[in-house]
């Protein structure tokens, strides 16, 4: 009996947690999962777990390898986000495996990986761009200045990607401390960008034994990478665990054969910046309220014909974490296409996320469609298509009684006048 | 005395009245004879018109009242249009469910007779009160029209010949394979009607120019108008008809008949045929139309020069200005033709007619005509398969045309050659030769018969008559006075009577057993012998199509190779990307390559063209042969015609195209292999075999472990006909 009171009163707290939670409406994730290799990380890196907490996440916490691990029931994901803090995990329990990340990403869900430099085959496969097994990330010149260190495999990184989407519009000053793997960025992959890259002068390779020609270098090494996935489900892919943690956020930096000393390093902001793009709180574009017509008419038809004038409008608005902006910007392009775009035209807009323009429909007839194809560094990608057959005149609507054509209808009727007076006469006159 | 010789009028009176009586009655009788022989013409073709409609009907009872094959769907699907949205609706119709993207103006490029003609049918019995269903009156339109021949065919022949030519002519029409090939129901195609009209125009062109009457001539004109309406073949008459008219000159038959019957034809004709959108200026611009136009200005050459003659009235002078005049007019003639070239006012031939006067061309330039079945040159076989005793009558009836030449036999003459010539060149056009054929086969039956039948008779009528009547007795003399050198000529006579009935009974029993064998299936759906003998039905088109009409977006866009484009914009109500209407051959060409390329390179040519799914047709199961991987060398020929990078020598090997183990690498990873094959090496087809044994080509497959990478198997028909496979989405995370 006190079951069956409780599960309607369970169905209803669900139902007032789902309509908090992450929606095409509201794209900021809710429920977030960190899986860890051991308990400990959640006081080592509660800085971190703190500041999503207090920007309003639901943080779980759960060991990576707990057989009671779940991310979906009865279809329904549970989390909109997963944090993978265990680089070291072999085989993840539950019912949770590589494919079910992967699944859990394809679903549109947000993922934050770390690595380590002792990272499993699990967490690379996740990964799959990963740079050498064993491998660190050195660098004898831009290494951080520390008393233990003497492998200079603690780095202060500080070429980031120049995008205030990602890393927020304020600058970070101090070089971010990392110590972990670089990874390579496959360069045939238009998703996936650099965040943080290594100075020209690093290299991967293992500090314990000799030192053989190194698989990646330079700048080519990505340090942590993001991916925006097409269905605009957002990863974070970081070579090093401890970027994340109480001990770097709070130490300062010193970058060698630098002379500013920092009190504090990079990475509280960074990791927080990130963690507010990776979550969707930032850099989410929708678009709305696409409409066609002709000029001078409101409805919408069903198929153009050459030579009209139309009308094309449609609504962009951005997620600033806590409701719709509109989305201003002068580079948002419309495509009539067939095959090839027939027209390409900036939209103009009226700052308050309306973007409009109006063109003749080309001397062309076929099935076309409206294309609006927005992607920009950050920024979720638009891609709406719509399609729209244009058809030719039909048989009453060419013009009527051009002058051009005059004189082959004077030619005729005084034809048809001639002829029938010579019938008159050839008939009658004898 | 007085009563009795008052008596005997009434004994004598009887013979008298009886005579009297007996004469009316023989005046009777003969009338008789004559309205019996009516009466028997009349029945004869009532039942010639019945017979061709009913021996068209074997689809129907066989399988059931279907459309066939591949052309019929897209009529279907227009006259479906017509009678739902009306005329106008019709003749502005822009299709933006075939050829994706392009689109394609239907009521520009099509020739709506077909369509108008079972509209009007439709609207007729509808208005009757009779509700049927618009598919069966498309289903019957052929046969109907079919039957409408035969009663042209009967005119037709009594005009060149005599009424019993004619009547054998509708018989032997009515049955006449080559004929019903494209006339059976449910073969809803523009030659069902097209050559009735066909056969109408060319009556009565011969009409009036036997007749020189202005109305014949106007009846022809419209039954030219029809015949554009109705088929491209129209251009077979608007180059005989001149050439006819050429030929008349030449051997000096001019005359002002045919000045009358040739002018008012072509002039109003052209002016009909022009408010054809699909024919509109083409009909005086074009190349396969300056025959007429020149023969035309050359009537009134020759009309002025006659006219000279007669006022001059000496010939001299008459010689010197005819030298002037002929110099002047081939002079004027040759510069406007060679100017109006030069400047693309004339449009040069095109492909297709230079491949109808050549049969070579189309195999060297024109890949995609080529690639048509029914475009082959014709083997002898099919001569005799639809043809049958016609191919042998023929010439013998060229020798009683020949032997009674007249305007109107050289008509035929000059049709059954030219068709001749042409059904050898092109399996199909064996149609146009048909009717020909049977008019020049039925004279000589006819002819044959009566003279057989006349000598019969004689003898009969000699021996009996010969002592009562002295008339009739000299009749006979005068008939016998020929024969009489000849022995046993009466056995003979019979005889060659019987051989005559006995070839002809052949003939209709060849034709039905044809009908019933090959002409009937409706290709759609498909017949074999079971192992135990009894019929097996493969529906697998109609399963696969409303899978599709059924399972998949109302937008999506189906790839197929071109055959299957009507159907499936017909029964699957989906877009495709090209279909049997073969306008754009680059468009063609790219469904070509993306067949022939491998998968990746497939995918970035689908995904330009928004491919969702693929349908290949796949007979390894069955022992289906007219399948994909059958016509897979015509897709990689046109698509190379076009993308050089397809080359058809590396899909053979030494020449010798295969798909077994042999069979070359690039064979076996292609698309269309993969989209075949798929999963089919874990299937055992036939006892005692390995698996992947392929039944169409009777061979294990090469490549029996198919991944596929960018498609996915969407549907495959329970006897694995046809495959449907989905275009996945790019990957979301690369």
């Amino acid at each position: 009996m006190a079951k069956m009171l409780f599960l309607p009163l369970f169905i209803l707290l669900l139902c007032s947690f789902e309509c908090e939670s992450f929606s095409a409406e509201n794209p900021t994730d809710r429920r977030l999962l960190v899986l860890v290799d051991d308990l400990a990380i959640r006081s080592s890196h509660s800085l971190f777990f703190k500041f999503l907490e207090s920007r309003g996440y639901v943080v779980e916490f759960r060991l990576a390898d707990d057989p009671k691990l779940a991310l979906q029931r009865y279809g329904h994901y549970l989390y909109d986000g997963l944090v993978i803090f265990s680089p070291s995990v072999q085989r993840f329990g539950g019912s949770l495996d590589q494919a079910a990340v992967l699944d859990f990403v394809d679903a549109g869900h947000d993922l934050i990986l770390a690595a380590d430099s002792y990272a499993s085959d699990l967490i690379r496969g996740i990964a799959s761009e990963c740079g050498d097994p064993d491998a660190v990330v050195i660098d004898h010149v831009g290494y951080a200045v520390s008393e233990i260190d003497g492998e200079h495999t603690l780095i202060a990184a500080d070429d980031f990607i120049q995008s205030d989407v990602i890393l927020g519009e304020k600058k970070i000053e101090a070089p971010v401390l990392f110590r972990g793997i670089g990874h390579s960025v496959n360069p045939a992959s238009t998703l996936v960008l650099k965040v943080l890259s290594a100075s020209p002068s690093a290299y991967s390779a293992s500090p314990k034994t000799k030192l053989s020609t190194p698989s990646i270098t330079g700048s080519t090494i990505a340090l942590v990478s993001v991916v925006q996935a097409r269905n605009n489900a957002r990863m974070l892919i970081s070579g090093s665990l401890d970027l994340f943690s109480n001990r770097f956020l709070r130490s300062g930096v010193l970058k060698a054969g630098s002379l500013n000393k920092h009190e504090k390093s990079g990475n509280e902001q960074f990791v927080t910046e990130i963690s507010k793009w990776v979550f969707h709180e930032r850099g989410h574009l929708k678009a709305v309220n696409v409409t066609h017509h002709r000029v001078a008419e409101l409805a919408e038809p069903a198929m153009y014909r050459i030579n009209d004038d139309l009308e094309y409008s449609i609504e962009i608005y951005e997620w600033s974490g806590s409701s719709w902006k509109p989305y201003v910007a002068d580079d948002v392009q419309v495509q009539f296409y067939m095959m090839s775009p027939y027209v390409l035209k900036s939209l103009s807009t009226d700052l308050k996320g309306l973007y409009f323009t109006s063109f003749k429909v080309p001397d062309v007839y076929g099935v076309f469609q409206f294309k609006v194809e927005y992607q920009r560094l950050g920024f979720t990608s638009l891609s709406l298509s719509k399609q729209i057959p244009v058809r030719p005149f039909r048989h009453n609507e060419y013009e009527r009684f051009i002058p051009a054509a005059f004189p082959y209808y004077g030619a005729s009727f005084s034809t048809m006048a001639g002829f029938f007076i010579f019938t008159i006469v050839y008939l009658y006159n004898k | 005395m007085g009563a009795k010789t008052g008596s005997s009028p009434p004994v004598v009176l009887p013979p008298a009245s009886s005579g009297t009586a007996l004469f009316p009655s023989l005046n009777t009788l003969k009338l008789k004879t004559k309205q019996q022989e009516l009466l028997i013409r009349v029945s004869i073709l009532a039942l010639v018109y019945v017979l061709a409609f009913a021996i068209r009907l074997f689809s129907v009872l066989r399988y059931e009242s279907m459309i066939h094959e591949f052309d019929p769907y897209f009529n279907y699907r227009t006259t479906l249009f017509l009678t739902e949205k009306g005329f106008y609706e019709f003749w502005n119709w822009f299709d933006s469910e075939s050829w994706y993207p392009l689109g394609r103006i239907i009521g520009g490029t099509l020739y709506p007779g077909l369509m108008v003609t079972a509209a009007l049918i439709y609207w007729t019995l509808r208005f009757l009160r009779f509700a049927v269903h618009i598919r069966e009156v498309c289903v019957l339109t052929a046969p109907f029209f079919a039957s409408n021949t035969t009663i042209v065919a009967y005119f037709f022949g009594k005009e060149i010949w005599d009424s019993g030519a004619g009547l054998v002519a509708a018989a032997l029409i009515a049955i006449c394979p080559g004929y019903i090939s494209r006339s059976v129901a449910g073969s809803y195609d523009n030659e069902g009607v097209a050559i009735f009209a066909l056969l109408l125009t060319f009556y009565l062109f011969v009409k009036a120019v036997n007749t020189g009457s202005l109305a014949w001539a106007l009846a022809s004109a419209f039954g030219y108008f029809y015949m554009v309406s109705a088929w491209g073949g129209y251009v077979f008459i608007i180059n005989l008809v001149p050439l006819y008219v050429l030929v008349l000159l030449v051997t000096g038959r001019y005359s002002m008949r045919l000045y009358v019957a040739y002018n008012c034809m072509y002039v109003l004709g052209m002016l009909l045929a022009m408010q054809i959108r699909f024919v509109g200026f083409q009909h005086v611009q074009s190349g396969e139309h300056m025959a007429a136009m020149g023969v035309f200005f050359l009537l009134q050459v020759f009309y002025f020069l006659d006219w000279v003659k007669f006022t001059l009235n000496d010939p001299k002078l008459f010689y010197s200005f005819l030298r002037i005049a002929l110099t002047c007019a081939i002079s004027v003639g040759s510069l406007a033709l060679g100017v109006g070239m030069a400047t693309g006012y004339i449009s040069p031939w095109t492909g297709r007619f230079y491949s109808l006067l050549d049969p070579t061309y189309a195999k060297d330039h024109i890949p995609i005509i080529a690639s048509v079945s029914e475009h082959q040159p014709t083997a002898w076989s099919s001569f005799m398969f639809d043809f049958h005793i016609l191919l042998f009558l023929f010439p013998a009836g060229l020798y009683f045309c020949f032997k009674r030449l007249s305007d109107a036999t050289i008509f035929i003459v000059m049709y059954g050659l030219t068709s001749m010539y042409f059904a050898g060149v092109m399996v199909r056009l064996i149609l146009v030769a048909a009717p020909a054929v049977c008019l020049i086969s039925s004279i000589a039956v006819s002819a044959t018969l009566k003279n057989l039948t006349m000598l019969i008779r004689a003898k009969n009528n000699a021996t009996p008559m010969g002592s009562s009547k002295g008339a009739s007795l000299k009749a006979s003399a005068k008939a016998s006075s020929f024969d009489q050198p000849l022995p046993y000529q009466r056995n003979v006579a019979i005889a060659l009577l019987l051989g005559a009935f006995y070839l002809l009974s052949r003939y209709a029993i060849h034709c039905t057993w044809v009908t019933s064998e090959a002409y009937s299936s409706p290709s759609i759906v498909l017949a074999a012998r079971g192992a135990h003998g009894g019929r097996v039905i493969f529906d697998d088109y109609r399963e696969a199509y409303f899978w599709l009409r059924k399972n998949t977006p109302a937008d999506a866009k189906i790839m197929s190779w071109w055959d299957y484009g009507y159907q499936i914009t017909a029964m699957g109500n989906r877009t495709v990307i090209v279909d049997n209407n073969t306008w754009n051959n680059t468009h063609i060409a790219t469904v070509g390559r993306a067949m022939s390329s491998y998968e990746d390179e497939a995918y970035d040519i689908m995904k330009s063209l928004d491919v969702d799914y693929v349908l290949v047709v796949f007979g390894g199961v069955t022992g289906y042969s007219s399948d994909d991987i059958n016509k897979f060398l015509w897709m990689v020929r046109i698509g190379g015609g076009v993308f050089p990078v397809i080359k058809e020598p590396e899909y053979l090997v030494n020449g010798e195209y295969r798909v077994d183990k042999g069979a070359a690498p690039k064979m076996l990873n292609c698309l269309m292999y993969k989209l075949s094959y798929y999963r089919f090496g874990e299937v055992t087809t036939e006892y005692g075999k390995p698996p992947g044994y392929d039944r169409a080509r009777g061979v294990e497959i090469g490549n029996k472990d198919v991944k596929l990478e960018y498609l996915e198997e969407a549907f495959t028909t329970s006897n694995w006909i046809i495959r449907i496979y989905k275009v996945k989405p790019p990957k979301n995370r690369w």
